[in-house]
């Protein structure tokens, strides 16, 4: 999370509050002008004074979804009680949460920022002295924390690794692509004679066959539903699979995409930014939470009651790429895999630790997943995943 | 107006909402801002609504929104028969006037237009938006941001007064940040126990203590147990009902009504399955 600092110079609340506007909008939430409007507005038809009423009518008016209004808490007391960045000093409100209940995480970015802090008040202060207009109070202290996995995160794209992953996606949505139907449809330039339409057209030319028309077999596009796997085993691998979903989004086949660790997001959207550098930055800030622990079962649950209503269908092929390797139970991931095979068409698994020389799996999540999928193949590196295409043909 | 006065309407429909909802309920009215609620399945909000138009004692237009809900059949739409019967009547007569075809008279007005025509304020649920196709989004944008409905032939029409307006949504798909720049938003979770407790109480005053606390336990717990489909509120009060009409009064007495009526609380046979005896027993065990 990034802290900002109270601007200890805003004259007033319509100042303060387009400075906590702009601490949301750093922490990722969408808001603008517009909302600093509507904050204000709404401050005005409840007890402004009463900190519990102004904190709920804030987050109904600026979170606009769950994980915002899940977030809003933190980033609430982060702003207005000073809690990213505690001061010695500080008057205790009843409001400011204790500090050893928040998690590990927290406390360590309280220590980042009071340094950082520290160096920008000594900074700081000199600027002032000469006479900025601006102030330095009120700007953004990122977290050193924040900062490094964002940077990972970009530099996991660069140019040359996007373009081989996207050719390597692009080939095997193709493959999976070109089904054909059964059926014939009518159609310019076909392989077979539309004899039906022939013989009708005919009987205005007296029985002569002077127009021909023909048919052909209409291509069937499958689905494409990627979730990619980002937790901490994982890390490594991020880099080639990331790409290969940018490349798999892009590849204009019917594809989904989406990210999880202990918990699952959609980053179709994301990925289908043209601007890669921006991409990359959108994604890292949905993959908060990167490199952690994993919870297989648990995400693809999530994706199952929420997403997979619309997602998964006869024709739709899903791809885990993860490598197995889960805190939740076995039986659960078995249990899951069976639900998602029963909507969809096939169930692979992209799994990097298939590419090395002596693996099995032998991990108890691989073991009970291993029945449900359609197929178990590897994919290390791009060159493994660009050789998958003959496999996916055969699907 | 004040925040309390919409606390205390809502307790008296015997709808007990947390802080949070009340707070975003006053706003949606104050402010005259629609209101999206988020949560899963069960509970409880499109029974904000209807508890909202109670309390107001306001109108309730409901639009449900399925795939393929298009602007004619969810605003307006022209009544094509009547206006072609009109045409041949006139004819007959002589003398039409195709200004009068494009009339008020001739205009099917379905929900969201209705509710801007209203002359007091109705309550406007537009239920599970993200089950509506995105297209469709875009054509409530206008009339959520503006209340108005613009129809290339009479023109714009104005809402006279601003309909509170409460749209839900499952989170089936990503709703466009366009719709929710232009909602205030609540997320509405499964009730903590004592929420819970006192909704049943609210809902079915005839329920025991002992046996309310007993219902409520074993649903909570059974929303921790690994189901396909979670019990909601609604699956509750059901299996309540269910267990009153048949004369229980304790469930560690009576096991097998426990068991028969269990169907008002799972809904698949995986579900069922998940549950055996043994497994209710367990949980009924826990909470007695």
């Amino acid at each position: 999370m990034q802290v900002t600092r109270f601007p200890a110079r805003a004259s007033g609340l319509a100042d303060r509050m387009s400075g906590f506007i702009a601490h949301l909008r750093a922490n990722g939430l969408r808001v603008g002008p517009r909302e600093t409007g509507d904050a204000l507005a709404a401050l005005t038809v409840v007890d402004a004074t009463d900190a519990h009423q102004a904190r709920q009518a804030l987050c109904s008016v600026l979170a606009g979804d769950a994980e915002d209004w899940r977030r809003f808490d933190e980033l609430f007391d982060a702003y207005w009680f000073n809690a990213g960045k505690q001061r010695a000093g500080m008057t205790q409100n009843a409001h400011v949460r204790v500090q050893s209940a928040k998690p590990v995480i927290w406390q360590q970015q309280n220590a980042a920022s009071d340094e950082i802090s520290g160096e920008n008040d000594q900074i700081g202060a000199p600027g002032a002295a000469d006479g900025d207009a601006d102030g330095i109070d009120g700007h953004l202290i990122a977290i050193r924390t924040t900062n490094l996995s964002r940077r990972d995160l970009r530099e996991l794209m660069d140019e040359q690794a996007l373009k081989q992953a996207e050719t390597a996606a692009l080939r095997l949505a193709r493959a999976i692509r070109d089904r054909r139907s059964r059926r014939r449809r009518r159609s310019m330039r076909g392989r077979s004679l539309d004899m039906r339409r022939i013989q009708r057209a005919s009987l205005a030319r007296g029985g002569e066959p002077m127009d021909l028309f023909r048919r052909t077999r209409p291509p069937r596009p499958m689905r494409i539903v990627a979730l990619c796997d980002v937790s901490g085993s994982m890390t490594v691998y991020a880099r080639v699979f990331l790409a290969f979903l940018k490349g798999l989004i892009g590849s204009g086949a019917e594809a989904d995409a989406y990210l999880f660790h202990t918990r699952l997001m959609r980053v179709t959207d994301a990925l289908r930014d043209h601007d890669t550098l921006r991409a990359a930055g959108r994604l890292s800030l949905m993959a908060e939470g990167f490199g952690g622990g994993t919870d297989i079962s648990g995400s693809l649950e999530g994706f199952l009651s929420g997403y997979g209503a619309r997602a998964l269908n006869g024709r739709t092929i899903v791809l885990i790429l993860s490598d197995g390797y889960c805190s939740s139970d076995p039986q659960a991931l078995g249990d899951v895999l069976a639900r998602i095979q029963r909507k969809a068409r096939r169930i692979v698994w992209l799994n990097p630790l298939k590419g090395w020389e002596s693996y099995a799996p032998v991990a108890a999540a691989m073991q009970a997943a291993l029945p449900h999928l359609d197929a178990h193949l590897p994919a290390n590196t791009l060159e493994a995943l660009a050789a998958l295409e003959p496999q996916f043909r055969k699907l | 107006m004040t925040l309390s006065d919409v606390q205390n309407g809502l307790a008296a429909q015997g709808y007990v909402a947390d802080d949070r909802l009340a707070m975003a309920l006053h706003l949606a009215q104050a402010l005259g801002r629609p209101l999206l609620l988020e949560g899963p399945a069960g509970v409880g909000k499109t029974e904000v609504a209807k508890v909202m138009a109670g309390w107001r004692d306001a109108r309730l237009i409901r639009l449900q929104c399925y795939e393929g809900l298009d602007a004619s059949h969810a605003i307006y739409e022209w009544n094509y028969q009547r206006q072609l019967l009109a045409i041949r009547a006139s004819e007959a007569r002589g003398g039409a006037r195709e200004a009068e075809l494009f009339s008020d008279e001739y205009l099917l007005k379905r929900p969201l237009l209705e509710a801007i025509l209203e002359e007091s304020p109705p309550v406007l649920l537009i239920d599970e938006i993200d089950r509506a196709d995105e297209e469709f989004e875009a054509y409530l944008l206008e009339i959520l941001s503006d209340f108005q409905v613009t129809i290339p032939e009479l023109g714009t029409i104005k809402a006279k007064v601003r309909p509170v307006v409460i749209l839900t949504a499952n989170g089936t798909r990503d709703l466009s940040d366009a719709l929710r720049r232009r909602c205030l938003y609540s997320f509405l979770d499964y009730p903590s126990r004592d929420r819970e407790l006192a909704i049943l109480r609210a809902r079915m005053p005839q329920i025991e203590g002992l046996l309310a606390r007993q219902i409520v336990d074993v649903v909570q717990a059974l929303r921790k147990e690994d189901l396909e489909k979670t019990p909601g509120i609604a699956e509750m009060l059901d299996w309540a009902a269910a267990l009153s009409g048949l004369g229980v009064n304790d469930l560690a007495q009576s096991r097998g009504e426990v068991q028969a009526t269990l169907v008002c609380l799972l809904k698949t046979a995986a579900d069922y399955d998940a549950a055996p005896p043994e497994v209710m027993d367990r949980l009924i065990g826990k909470v007695a």
